[in-house]
């Protein structure tokens, strides 16, 4: 809201561009945020690369909505199920299916770099995001809001290159945000930043999670992260599904509380156990 | 008070205007010291006339119109022919390092086409075209052609793959990947290019004109050498120092407008 505020006593147009604010935001709340999400039903998923099979058979039902986060080994399959979520990949078998046949721009990908064109404005970049609607006369309005919503309004027209890491990464989140995405996948988005960005960030990806209701998949080697911002948690292992923990736990979560530090320490010992003995898988 | 304070700044602020000037002080310097080594008779002026002979020689041709003539005829040739080279090498750059079959199909060709000296091949030239203008055209355009081909293509290969694939998630087309992500990602590499460019421009007019032409600045020294101006010789070179200069300038600016997102163009 202060940013509205802000809008109104500088820019040039003042009443316009808090009117088109206003309207996102009446247009954002009209939509059931439940409905927002896509549920999604992967069945017999495997994928190899030569000889090298990666996936090897994942069955798995995620509701409309639900924030799950994937945690496994380097090298487990975890970023290959993401990528074949997101479109990126095809499956070698087995398939994906979404509730409803999805859009282009409703399933979208943060990856750990920001992936910002350095030569386009910071609000460009978030115009990049709304893929065939870039011509649509609101786009302006809507990568604005976007940017607003992650609070970077004031960096509109920099360059990406003046930005931190923190920040760029929240233009590409701006990005995946503007489209309005129903489902949003994030391969180790917080992985390069330094600790105290990444407790930021993680609010912040909790508190858009809640306010636009999207499916999200974070795809995380810190088991800490997992359990402080997902409903469920699955590990990998093996390039199949080892264990799938529900994090029943109320928000906002504290974090370090006994909860969080017990669900860690088990998931922990099960990937540490993991390495030792695949047998019994 | 401490003892620090009360010595005075060693970093005095610098004046804008002074900044700009700093450039110039050593050719400046240069001009200054060969003037008084050709007054004090340190240096002959059969062998080097004095900066001062130089600028009256200038004066008198530029009032016969004869020096404008040629720098003209000279630019004119420069230009076109850059042109002509340039715009291939930009199009070869683009197609091979846009399409795998366009590169299997000709890059193994230019590359070996570019080991050839272009100048090695003036006799030839000579032979083809006279001492027309089409080949002096030739050789700047052939001269010209590699640096621009080169990294053009080294420029767009070396874009970010990563970048790519954002865009294509994104949902651009094809011409959009290529405007918004790939040219501009391949543009610093392609400006590399065009200075070298320029460089090797001017040197091919020079040879050129030297050897096969009647009229141009090159044309100019070679007339004057056989009736032993040596002013207008000394002049004719000068010149040729200030028009690349010029055309680097040039290219400068329109990278520091293109450019401008790069870290290293950002004004502090």
């Amino acid at each position: 809201m202060q940013e509205v505020l802000r809008f109104q006593s500088a820019g040039a147009e003042p009443v316009q561009r808090a009117d088109f604010i206003a309207e996102a935001e009446l247009l954002r709340r009209g939509s059931d945020n439940a409905a927002r999400g896509l549920s999604l039903t992967i069945r017999g998923l495997r994928k190899s690369f030569g000889d090298n099979e990666v996936l090897r058979g994942i069955d798995l039902h995620i509701p409309a909505g639900q924030f799950v986060a994937i945690v496994g080994r380097s090298g487990c399959g975890k970023s290959t199920l993401l990528r074949l979520i997101a479109g990126l990949d095809k499956p070698t078998a087995g398939g994906i299916a979404f509730g409803e046949q999805p859009r282009a721009q409703d399933i979208r990908v943060m990856f750990q770099e920001p992936r910002l064109l350095p030569w386009a404005r910071v609000l460009s970049n978030v115009e990049v995001g709304l893929g065939r609607e870039r011509a649509s006369a609101d786009a302006q309005a809507r990568a604005e809001h976007a940017l607003v919503e992650v609070g970077l309004g004031d960096k509109r027209e920099q360059w990406p290159s003046v930005l931190s890491g923190g920040q760029k990464q929240r233009v590409a989140l701006a990005r995946a945000l503007v489209s309005q995405p129903r489902v949003l996948a994030f391969d180790e988005p917080l992985g390069a930043l330094d600790a105290l960005t990444r407790i930021s960030m993680q609010q912040l990806l909790e508190r858009v999670w809640r306010d636009q209701g999207f499916g999200a998949i974070l795809v995380t080697h810190d088991v800490a992260e997992a359990v402080a911002l997902a409903d469920r948690v699955l590990v990998i292992e093996d390039g199949r599904i080892a264990e799938d923990v529900t994090i029943d736990l109320p928000r906002p979560r504290r974090r370090g509380s006994a909860e969080l530090a017990a669900l860690e320490g088990e998931i922990l010992k099960h990937l540490l156990e993991g390495s030792d003995d695949t047998s019994d898988l | 008070m401490s003892l620090i304070d009360s010595l005075p700044r060693v970093s005095a602020p610098k004046l804008p205007k002074v900044d700009g000037l700093i450039p110039w002080i050593v050719p400046l310097a240069i001009i200054l010291v060969w003037q008084l080594a050709c007054v004090t008779g340190f240096v002959p002026s059969r062998v080097l006339p004095a900066p001062t002979d130089v600028a009256l020689a200038g004066w008198k041709l530029l009032l016969s119109g004869e020096l404008v003539r040629n720098i003209w005829v000279s630019f004119w040739r420069a230009s076109i022919g850059f042109l002509i080279g340039g715009g291939i090498g930009f199009a070869f750059g683009l197609a091979n390092g846009l399409s795998q079959l366009s590169a299997k199909l000709t890059d193994t060709t230019l590359q070996m086409v570019r080991n050839i000296p272009h100048l090695a091949l003036i006799p030839l030239v000579i032979l083809w075209f006279g001492i027309d203008e089409s080949a002096k055209l030739f050789l700047v355009a052939l001269g010209v052609f590699f640096p621009i081909y080169l990294n053009t293509l080294h420029g767009i290969r070396t874009v970010d793959p990563q970048l790519i694939e954002m865009g294509r998630i994104y949902g651009m087309t094809d011409g959009e990947l290529f405007r918004r992500v790939i040219f501009p990602g391949a543009l610093p590499s392609i400006f590399v290019g065009l200075r070298f460019a320029l460089g090797i421009m001017w040197l091919t007019l020079i040879v050129a004109e030297t050897i096969a032409a009647s009229s141009g600045l090159g044309y100019m020294a070679m007339q004057a050498r056989e009736f032993m101006l040596i002013d207008v010789v000394v002049l004719s070179i000068l010149i040729y120092a200030l028009l690349g200069k010029l055309a680097d300038s040039a290219s400068r600016a329109l990278e520091r407008l293109t450019l401008s997102w790069h870290p290293a163009f950002q004004k502090k």
